[in-house]
């Protein structure tokens, strides 16, 4: 057979294919990355290397305030969301099954089985009578409803981590007379603190590029950076998106490199 | 069982409850809450200037089929909705063939490469998984413009005298979301060949069949949950789609996604929008129910298919 070289997971064709897709993957984002550094304002032709369009969305001062409004929700969601999630995931592993466990899983997973579209519209039915009853128009429906559907992303990780965690460690604080909170905060908190970090930068990333349910739910002039950028679209394109695309790009994938790090450190 | 292990279990049950409760609390103020709500909406009686009136009425449902007539009031079927739900479902249909065309190849080179080769081909994957949704639609759709690279390309090199026009049409809409999906694609399709079994492949060209006959009665029917459930992956989030239309089909090529939208915009009909929503949420959860029923059978079936 090895005389033969015949490799029997080779299918022809597949590997081709999948060179493609890649390029086709990657070819778009790569183009937008590179445009936005073009001195002229063409999407297609270069006019070289500068960094105007960089300067033009900084000097934005809608540019400036969503980016502002977009970390501030992404930075509490993730947070609030965090937190909630340990503690549910701490109350859902680790013990014997309970009655109605099923329910709070659901209810947990919920935001990634209802399609967005709907959601948002359920929101804006809601919150519009919120907003009349309490004349409240605040960030505090954006943060509300950015931490409720962030916390799946922030739950799977964690539960991940607490499952495969050794219980040995915390009999042994148990044994030697360590008060459960005690135990809690210096051997099991340490252990479960990638998971939770993991968590935290995911409900970060996941809030940070949210459009729709932010377009559904904001008050006048409470755009975030992705809905700024969708109102753009009657205009004509110009590389400032692009720059603005390929900072939020940068965040996301430096966040995402964080999370495989945390996550990997486990096996 | 003992009387105290009992009473333990009860403490545990409890606690599980009081850990999980403040997330609960919120998933039901801003997430599933608000969907019960809708329900209700979708029941009463449109205003004026959007929003509702209290009272009951058919009208939001009937509205996803039927369109009254102004002048004398008679029920007719809503062409202009039939389109648009015909749309959605062939586009997101078209989609997953699409998808599942380009990405059971792309899965499959991925899970034969090398351990090492392999977590970086599957990171490159998850990247644009991971990455903004409209990002991603922008950098496709400024591919595809008019002034976009393909066509400064070809005309440049003299293949075309004036810009094609592939933006704004279906066509687009249909590329943007294959484009937007595929790893939804990948991803699961991946996990199921990763646990196939090569031997089986040994095996099947010692019996002496052919790579076609391998590909379609060894690998596709031992990898089928793997493909259920990158199919439904797809399936779903194409037919709520609402940022891919809106920016790469115009005005005109509405999805269902963008039809609700417009009930409350627009359209000032929140019964109808909160009916067709509330369509489309069960057609997905149905859609969801055999998604779990392919992962517990991938889950059961094991190495057997």
């Amino acid at each position: 057979m090895a005389e033969r070289n015949f490799e029997v997971s080779r299918l022809p064709g597949f590997a081709t294919t999948a060179i493609i897709v890649f390029i086709i993957l990657y070819l778009p984002i790569i183009t937008l990355m590179v445009y936005s550094f073009n001195g002229g304002a063409s999407i297609a032709l270069w006019e070289g290397f500068s960094l105007r369009w960089y300067e033009i969305a900084w000097n934005n001062d809608a540019v400036k305030s969503a980016t502002m409004r977009s970390l501030t929700i992404a930075a509490a969601a993730s947070v609030i969301s965090t937190v909630l999630a340990s503690m549910a995931a701490l109350g859902t592993t680790r013990r014997d099954k309970f009655k109605g466990q099923t329910v709070i899983y659901v209810l947990i997973n919920q935001p990634l089985m209802v399609p967005e579209i709907v959601t948002a519209v359920a929101l804006l039915i809601f919150f519009a009578a919120v907003k009349v009853a309490t004349g409240y128009q605040g960030l505090g429906y954006l943060i509300a409803a950015h931490s409720a559907f962030c916390i799946p992303f922030a739950y799977l990780p964690i539960r991940a981590r607490l499952e495969g965690m050794d219980l040995t460690l915390e009999v042994a604080a148990s044994d030697l007379y360590a008060s459960s909170w005690q135990t809690f905060t210096n051997v099991t908190l340490p252990l479960l603190m990638p998971g939770v970090l993991a968590g935290a930068m995911l409900a970060f990333v996941i809030s940070l590029d949210d459009v729709i349910i932010t377009e559904f739910v904001k008050s006048g002039g409470q755009d975030t950076l992705p809905t700024y950028m969708l109102g753009q679209l009657r205009r004509a394109i110009t590389p400032e998106v692009n720059a603005i695309s390929t900072a939020l790009l940068g965040l996301t994938v430096v966040m995402l490199t964080a999370f495989f790090l945390l996550t990997r450190k486990k096996n | 069982m003992s009387r105290a292990e009992d009473q333990q279990k009860k403490a545990s049950a409890r606690n599980g409850w009081l850990l999980s409760a403040p997330a609960l609390a919120l998933l039901i103020f801003a997430a599933a809450g608000p969907l019960l709500i809708m329900v209700a909406y979708s029941f009463m009686v449109k205003g004026d200037y959007g929003n509702v009136k209290w009272g009951f009425s058919w009208d939001g449902w009937v509205g996803i089929l039927f369109e009254r007539d102004i002048f004398d009031g008679t029920l007719r079927l809503a062409s202009a909705h039939l389109v648009i739900f015909l749309r959605s479902v062939k586009l997101s249909l078209l989609t997953t063939i699409i998808v599942f065309g380009f990405g059971f190849p792309t899965a499959w080179f991925i899970a034969t490469r090398n351990p090492r080769a392999r977590a970086i081909w599957l990171f490159l994957i998850t990247i644009p998984f991971w990455t903004n949704l409209l990002v991603r639609t922008f950098a496709i759709g400024e591919i595809l413009r008019t002034e976009g690279l393909i066509n400064t390309l070809l005309l440049r090199l003299g293949i075309i005298d004036a810009p094609l026009q592939m933006l704004y049409n279906e066509g687009a809409v249909l590329v943007g979301m294959a484009y937007v999906y595929l790893p939804l694609m990948v991803l699961p399709l991946f996990a199921a060949i990763e646990q196939f079994d090569m031997k089986l492949l040994e095996a099947a060209y010692d019996l002496y069949a052919s790579r076609f006959k391998v590909l379609w009665h060894v690998i596709l029917p031992i990898v089928r949950p793997g493909i259920i459930a990158g199919s439904i992956l797809v399936f779903v989030p194409s037919l709520g789609a609402y940022v891919t239309p809106r920016v790469l089909g115009g005005g005109k090529n509405m999805m269902i996604g963008n039809f609700i939208e417009l009930q409350f915009g627009q359209g000032r009909n929140w019964p109808l929008g909160a009916a067709l929503s509330m369509t489309l949420l069960v057609i997905v959860s149905i859609a969801l129910l055999f998604y779990v029923r392919a992962i517990n059978r991938g889950a059961k079936g094991g190495g057997h298919g």
